[in-house]
């Protein structure tokens, strides 16, 4: 019997039976929209926490000091800046405080006391003012630069520069306003308050520095960057782990680990539901098998060869297994928005994610159809007659 | 060459202790366009025999050969060719697929042939012409008589062309009208050419055969051609 001819067969024995079909259906459905939804979520998180490191600048370098006896200054920090390959460099510190313009105020700001350098290793951009100087820094200068969020809520203008903000009860004279940054994940980028850093280490009472930012004058010499700067830290502290280089790639490389990896864990939790529905085909077929052992009989009898029996079986499984998958896969697809919201991000179905699954939903047919059209191609045509 | 060769058949089923021989050293040979009737009582082993030549069965022991070819050394895909090709199946019980139509059912044994639709379509509305249900095509089994249903079973037997007729029991299950309108036909078809084996319990109906074949216990204990004499 030719192929598509068995195929046109399995159609209409499946078409026969449309209620049992439909439920059996219903478990690969099921299956094939969690496993679809699940790895579309791990996906797009990856991409949503990619594109915001990304968005950091590919040249950013994060230095932590973790060795407490480490004890850098300002000075052993215009070192690093002189290193080959690396373009800027500023030392960072921060912390949250409630900031006002008399009777506005806002809670929970994160002030940063940073250097000059600072503006480039962000590649911040300016509406109005200037930014932070060195020199504000040397006179520890009470002046701040702020993000734009901050300016509306605080004097409902753009027109901020010369104003006074007050950070935890001290004032400062705004000096300049950031562009729009945007917001990500967590917090907005724009609600944030700028100060020259020596200013900034008196405000918090903090006198160590533990945080560094550069940027490496090119994308390409990132490498070179980060050992260089490893190599000039060693003076300061020769303890394991006493401080971390980080450049963006390494971040994202980890990154990418950890989700893929949370991935697959979500996809195997999603696929024990899938294996599910693959027993409730097998069990299905095998049900279907025994009541039409006299057809079977009666196909032998008039010519039918084993391996059109199986195929009639297997094609049926097939079809019932690959409809449910591409119905899982569709309604993955149309329900991205509402899992979305659950999941807390954008979440976009991959083409990618739905080819497999839809293989992965016709090797469930395969896999659990096969043994119920092996058992059902078996039988002796005259015992398949005689069933009753 | 005869057409069909059975050499020492035997065909035993064991039951716990018991052995039943259905079959116990069957010799017979059937030449082309014979009507051989095979009678006897129930459980004699007429079945089991028809089962036998018509490839649905395989024997214990004992040799089978179809056109003066081994059965028993055939692959399954040879044997599906065998019973698509060579032989006409017809059931007391019909056997029609119940989901089909009439034309659908006449049209299966064609398919397996690998026949394109278009001559599929055509052989099978020929097949249905001449048993007289031009008119029933659409028609699923439960919506036609038991005389209509096995008129159906007929033109599928014969859809392909086969060399051998095998009719167990056909009018078994219909009043006495329908069956001779089944006989009527398949005396026909012998007279066509056909080589036809019945199985009947009516000795009104073997008696429109060449040939009787007498089982009893599973053995044949006589054979008897027209014209012989008896
Ligand atoms: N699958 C089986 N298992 C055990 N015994 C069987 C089986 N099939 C047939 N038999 C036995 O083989 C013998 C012959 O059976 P068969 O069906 O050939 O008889 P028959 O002559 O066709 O009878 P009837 O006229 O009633 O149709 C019987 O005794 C029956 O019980
Ligand atoms: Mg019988």
């Amino acid at each position: 019997m030719r192929i598509y001819e068995t195929v046109i067969s399995a159609f209409s024995a499946v078409w026969a039976h449309k209620v049992r079909s439909i439920l059996t259906m219903l478990g690969i459905i099921i299956g094939i929209f969690a496993v679809t939804a699940l790895i579309s979520v791990g996906q797009s998180s990856n991409a949503a926490v990619t594109e915001q490191i990304e968005g950091l600048g590919s040249n950013l370098l994060t230095i932590s000091i973790r060795d407490s006896r480490a004890n850098l200054d300002t000075d052993d920090i215009e070192g690093i800046g002189n290193l080959s390959g690396v373009a800027a460099v500023s030392p960072y510190v921060s912390s949250t405080y409630t900031v006002k313009n008399g009777n506005n105020s806002m809670e929970d700001i994160s002030v940063a006391g940073v250097k000059a350098d600072y503006q480039d290793i962000r590649e911040y951009g300016l509406l109005s003012g200037r930014f932070i100087t060195d020199r504000d820094s040397e006179k520890r200068l009470k002046v701040a630069v702020i993000g734009v969020d901050v300016a509306v809520e605080l004097y409902n203008s753009y027109d901020v520069v010369g104003e006074t903000i007050s950070i935890d009860g001290i004032k400062y004279e705004i000096v300049g306003l950031l562009e729009e940054q945007g917001d990500d994940e967590t917090e907005s980028g724009d609600e944030i308050v700028l100060i020259p850093f020596v200013t900034a280490q008196r405000l918090m009472e903090n006198t160590t520095i533990s945080t560094i930012y550069a940027s490496a004058s090119s994308s390409d010499i990132v490498e070179a960057a980060v050992a260089n700067i490893e190599n000039y830290l060693l003076q300061y502290s020769s303890e394991d782990n006493g401080f971390t280089v980080t450049s963006q790639e390494s971040i994202l490389e980890s990154l990418d680990e950890v989700t893929a990896t949370q991935t697959a864990m979500l996809g195997g939790i999603a696929g024990i539901s899938l294996l599910v529905g693959g027993i409730g085909i097998m069990n299905i077929m095998l049900v279907s098998v025994m009541e039409r052992t006299r057809e079977i009989g009666v196909e032998k009898a008039i010519g039918a060869t084993r391996r059109d029996i199986l195929l009639q079986f297997l094609f049926e499984a097939i079809i019932v297994s690959g409809i449910g998958g591409l119905i899982g896969i569709m309604l993955a697809q149309f329900g991205s928005g509402f899992v979305g919201t659950l999941a807390g991000t954008e979440v976009t179905v991959q083409s990618g994610v739905m080819l497999m699954a839809f293989a992965f939903s016709v090797v469930i047919g395969v896999g659990f159809g096969i043994y119920p059209a092996i058992k059902a191609s078996k039988l002796n045509p005259i015992d398949a007659l005689r069933y009753e | 060459m005869s057409l069909i060769e059975i050499k020492d058949m035997y065909k035993i089923y064991e039951m716990g202790s018991d052995k039943v021989h259905a079959l116990d050293g069957v010799n017979l040979t059937i030449e082309e366009k014979e009507f051989v009737a095979i009678i006897g009582p129930s459980g004699s082993g007429k079945s089991t025999l028809m089962n036998m030549i018509g490839c649905l069965d395989t024997p214990t022991s004992g040799k089978y050969l179809l056109d003066s070819e081994d059965i028993s050394k055939f692959s399954d895909r040879r044997l599906a060719k065998v019973r698509n090709k060579k032989i006409g199946f017809i059931f007391q019980q019909f056997n029609l697929l119940k989901k089909m139509t009439a034309l659908g059912n006449v049209e299966r044994p064609v398919l397996y042939t690998g026949c394109r639709r278009q001559e599929r379509r055509q052989q099978a509305k020929e097949a249905l012409d001449m048993v007289g249900l031009t008119d029933r095509m659409g028609h699923k089994p439960n919506e036609l008589s038991g005389g209509q249903q096995q008129r159906v079973a007929i033109a599928r037997a014969l859809v392909n062309n086969p060399p051998v007729l095998l009719a167990d029991e056909p009018t078994g299950n219909l009043d006495s009208k329908s069956g001779d309108e089944i006989m009527k036909m398949i005396t026909d078809l012998h007279e066509a050419g056909n080589t036809v084996i019945l199985i009947t319990h009516d000795s009104g109906i073997a008696e429109k055969a060449d040939r009787v074949l007498h089982l009893s216990d599973g053995k044949i204990v006589s054979d008897t051609r027209k014209g012989s004499g008896i």
